[in-house]
């Protein structure tokens, strides 16, 4: 029995789940016995209601963000732009949807003011038209890094500066109110559970079919690990970084539709302000290398978002002050980091040795 | 045998499991003061683990290791450092956008006044070191600048001059060397050996264990087969022992490569004409036919890469034309190559070779998935049946085909990077050195598959710095210097004839 248990054991710590896993359940663990209530579920208005479902709807985002920075860092980069593209997705919305530019008297405000139908553009091209320029804002980054063989910190610094200035002069640097009620449905809308997370399992499983039922998920892999073995092996390297940034940053526009309908406004300067480093972050609590690259998880990486808002949503229900929530990511990065390093890892893989080895002394 | 107070290094009992492989078993080893001791074996025989617990890298699970007497266990290769045991790594894992001299002394940097280095003094002191092994070179030049086997010797010294080692385990020193080179790192081994060093010497090459050591410990499959006085033991003997089996004569493989030469196309499937590079190889006719091995003979730099490189559109040429199935070849890559059935084994293993994070199913499949695209995905077990076959056909010896890589040892990591140009299906296989580092029964199989395939109807280009293997399995040889095909010889031509061309004797 103490022989399956060590090989069960040696199984699970050798898998890219497990500490994502182990995390998750053990904040939530904490939560059951400091948190009265927090495990608590209600039915509200139709939908489902309480801090566990807190944590799927503000957490939705992130893990989105996440699925396309897992490709990136796969392939040994990484995307520092996904706040900025975040910012401009969400301005192109708003300005489709109401377009109050001064000195551009489209439309009338008593056509919109507090008008729950109202939009300029069709709604269609609202959602459309943003990704698109999102997508194109990753295929910039992807240009740069594998055609310009800019390294990719530096590359997608240069979007992550001036991509809330392009959103700012998009929306001419005004806030805009977003009225339209089925645009706001996306971000605060809900079929039982949050409509956004219906969102982030529709990207995670379009992510995993197109890594994983085709060859896009081995190249990226191969790229990552041994790019000049890839070229020689036929792969067109280029490419797939090229894609991995085009992936990422569709991936950020979903974000920031979901995002600025949450929040019924697009503020260019703020919204999406530090998204990259939490997506960076949950990417990394899901196993996947930051700088080597290689192997990765894309369900490690979703399990990875919901650890770092359990964090959030936990420290809040628990009294933290908002102000300090800054104080607590660094902690998680610091955890992070000890738990992710080799001596941890031989550790926790030592556990299970030293016990098969007192089965072999029996 | 050399009296126990000689002895520097006695290793007893040494045993080592890695997950599913049992790497060492029992195994004693001993090294005397003032002696060079090879260590020999095919791949995967233990050599590498052997050294790696004697360095620290590893830690033996059983077994003692006594250094002048004292029972020691070191802990990491730093720690074995200050036990007075260094080595010199088959890549030379040094600074190359360092000087030399900073290579040689960075720790042990002269300082005036305790802080600022003292730049003449450190040159100076670097150039002695130097000297004292034969070597004088401008040692404020980068170290990346010189040829390997000058990095391979400021090793050596940087081990010497850091640790005071009294042990020195030279693991491939030659590999990547040429004849000369090679003579040269012997003088400064014989040289260190009078000076009470002891040395490791690990190698591959036969002539060499005979040329330059004292003693041999054959290793097979992680056992001890023996110590032996090298001057006291046959070469057969000795082969017989790696192996452990009688060698089968390798001369009905010619009478074999004979036969199949009436096989050979008439019509060339790929045809180069003046093609070259500027500043890397020289202007080249070829035409290469199906059913023929041709071999590339010629040393170190003399452009054998290069011109593989071309052919398989690493590089673009920038003259000439080449003319493959009639049509003349616009896209020179890779990827281009691969759909035109032009497969490449590259010479860099480590570096142009293994995804050292995949698996051996994964390795296999890469080429041949890239041929297909993104979207063609070969069904995983496809993948499995396509990996199995292979690892059966080439004997790789794994657990299973999910193996990372990166742990099978150098040999068969070769052979699954054959496994995945074969698996590829080209019709024109460019093998660049695929036999480098590879113990002689691999070898055999190398190039009894090489024929094999050339008898298939496929085209080979075959690349080695052993002449003999190349006379061996090749109809057709092409020689080259510096950097440029000097000749070619068809039919007949001896060992003899084709270092006269090599020596450039012969136009």
């Amino acid at each position: 029995m103490n022989g399956s248990f060590s090989r069960t054991w040696s199984k699970l710590t050798e898998s890219m789940l497990f500490l994502p896993t182990a995390a998750l359940l053990l904040i939530l663990i904490a939560d059951f016995f400091l948190i009265p209530g927090f495990f608590n579920i209600e039915i509200k208005q139709g939908h489902l209601y309480g801090s566990l479902i807190d944590i799927l709807l503000h957490g939705s985002p992130t893990m989105i963000l996440a699925m396309g920075m897992t490709l990136v860092i796969a392939t040994g980069g990484v995307d520092l732009s996904v706040g900025a593209i975040i910012a401009i997705s969400s301005s192109v919305a708003a300005i489709m949807i109401n377009p109050t530019i001064v000195g551009m008297n489209l439309t009338d405000p008593r056509l919109f003011i507090n008008n729950p139908q109202y939009t300029w553009a069709p709604l269609w091209l609202v959602f459309v038209v943003p990704l698109v320029i999102a997508t194109l804002c990753g295929l910039w980054n992807g240009m740069l890094v594998s055609y310009w063989r800019i390294q990719p910190m530096v590359a997608t610094l240069v979007l992550m500066i001036a991509g809330r200035g392009i959103a700012q002069l998009i929306t001419n640097a005004i806030q805009i109110i977003i009225f339209n009620d089925t645009f706001a449905f996306i971000g605060n809308g809900y079929y039982l559970f949050p409509f956004s997370l219906y969102v982030a399992a529709v990207v995670f499983v379009g992510a995993w079919l197109l890594t994983r039922r085709t060859s896009i998920g081995l190249f990226v892999e191969s790229v990552g690990i041994n790019y000049r073995s890839s070229f020689y092996s036929g792969i067109n390297e280029r490419r797939v970084k090229l894609f991995a940034y085009a992936f990422c940053g569709f991936c950020a526009g979903i974000a920031g539709l979901i995002i600025a309908s949450n929040i019924r406004t697009s503020d260019a300067n703020q919204i999406g302000m530090y998204t990259e480093l939490d997506a960076i972050l949950a990417v990394v609590i899901g196993g996947t290398l930051l700088g080597a690259g290689g192997r990765f998880s894309l369900m490690g990486s979703a399990i990875g978002a919901l650890v770092l808002q359990a964090t959030l949503t936990s420290m809040l229900s628990f009294g933290v002050p908002a102000s300090a929530i800054t104080a607590v990511k660094a902690l998680v990065v610091v955890v992070v980091i000890l738990l992710y390093a080799e001596q941890t890892q031989t550790f926790l893989r030592g556990v299970g040795k030293v016990s098969l080895r007192q089965e072999a002394t029996r | 045998m050399p009296d126990s107070d000689r002895d520097i290094v006695v290793m007893t009992g040494i045993d080592k499991s890695f997950p599913g492989v049992h790497a060492l078993q029992n195994v004693d080893f001993s090294l005397a003061r003032g002696e060079i001791h090879a260590l020999v074996g095919e791949n995967g025989a233990g050599k590498s683990t052997l050294i790696k617990v004697l360095t620290g890298a590893d830690r033996a699970d059983k077994g003692t290791i006594a250094i002048d007497g004292r029972t020691v266990s070191p802990r990491s290769p730093l720690h074995a450092q200050e036990l007075g045991i260094s080595t010199v790594y088959q890549e030379v894992n040094l600074c190359p956008n360092l000087t030399v001299a900073e290579n040689l002394l960075i720790g042990r940097q002269p300082t005036r006044l305790g802080f600022s280095i003292n730049w003449n003094a450190l040159n100076a002191r670097a150039r002695e070191y130097l000297k004292q092994l034969g070597v004088e070179i401008d040692v404020t030049q980068p170290l990346g600048s010189y040829s390997v086997a000058i990095q391979q010797m400021a090793a050596i010294a940087r081990a010497l001059v850091i640790s005071n080692a009294k042990a020195l385990i030279l693991d491939e020193p030659t590999s990547s060397l040429t004849a000369l080179e090679t003579k040269q790192l012997f003088s400064v081994m014989r040289k260190l050996k009078a000076d009470g060093i002891a040395i490791v010497f690990i190698t591959h090459f036969l002539d060499q264990v005979y040329e330059v050591s004292d003693r041999v410990t054959v290793l097979r499959n992680g056992s001890l087969v023996g110590t032996y006085q090298t001057a006291a033991l046959s070469r057969l003997e000795l082969i017989r022992l790696m192996l452990g089996r009688t060698i089968t004569d390798l001369d009905d493989m010619t009478a074999h490569k004979m036969e199949s030469s009436h096989n050979i196309a008439v019509e060339s499937l790929l045809e180069a004409d003046d093609l070259g590079l500027s500043n890397s190889l020289e202007g080249f006719d070829l035409s290469l036919h199906a059913g023929e091995v041709v071999g590339l003979a010629g040393l170190l730099g003399s452009g054998r890469t290069e011109m593989a490189n071309l052919l398989f559109g690493v590089d673009k040429p920038d003259g000439g034309t080449m003319i493959m199935d009639h049509k003349p070849v616009k896209d020179f890559s890779p990827a281009a190559s691969i759909a035109r059935g032009v497969a490449l084994c590259p010479e860099d293993r480590k570096v142009e070779g293994i995804v050292a994070d995949l698996s051996i199913r994964e390795n296999i499949i890469l080429a041949l998935q890239a041929g297909q695209g993104w979207f063609r995905r070969i069904a995983t077990k496809e993948q499995y049946e396509i990996a199995d076959k292979y690892i059966k056909l080439l004997n790789i010896s794994t657990p299973s085909a999910d193996q990372k890589i990166k742990n099978l040892s150098g040999g068969n990591q070769q052979k699954v990077i054959l496994a995945r140009w074969l698996a590829a299906n080209p019709r024109l296989l460019i093998l660049d050195e695929p036999t480098r580092g590879i113990d002689v029964g691999t070898k055999a199989d190398i190039q009894k598959l090489v024929l094999s395939l050339a008898e298939q109807g496929k085209s080979c280009v075959f690349i080695s710095s052993e002449l003999d293997e190349v006379l061996r399995t090749s109809h057709r040889i092409v020689v080259m210097r510096d950097r440029a095909k000097v000749t070619e010889f068809s039919g007949q031509v001896d060992e003899k004839g084709i270092m006269q061309a090599i020596a450039g004797s012969v136009s």
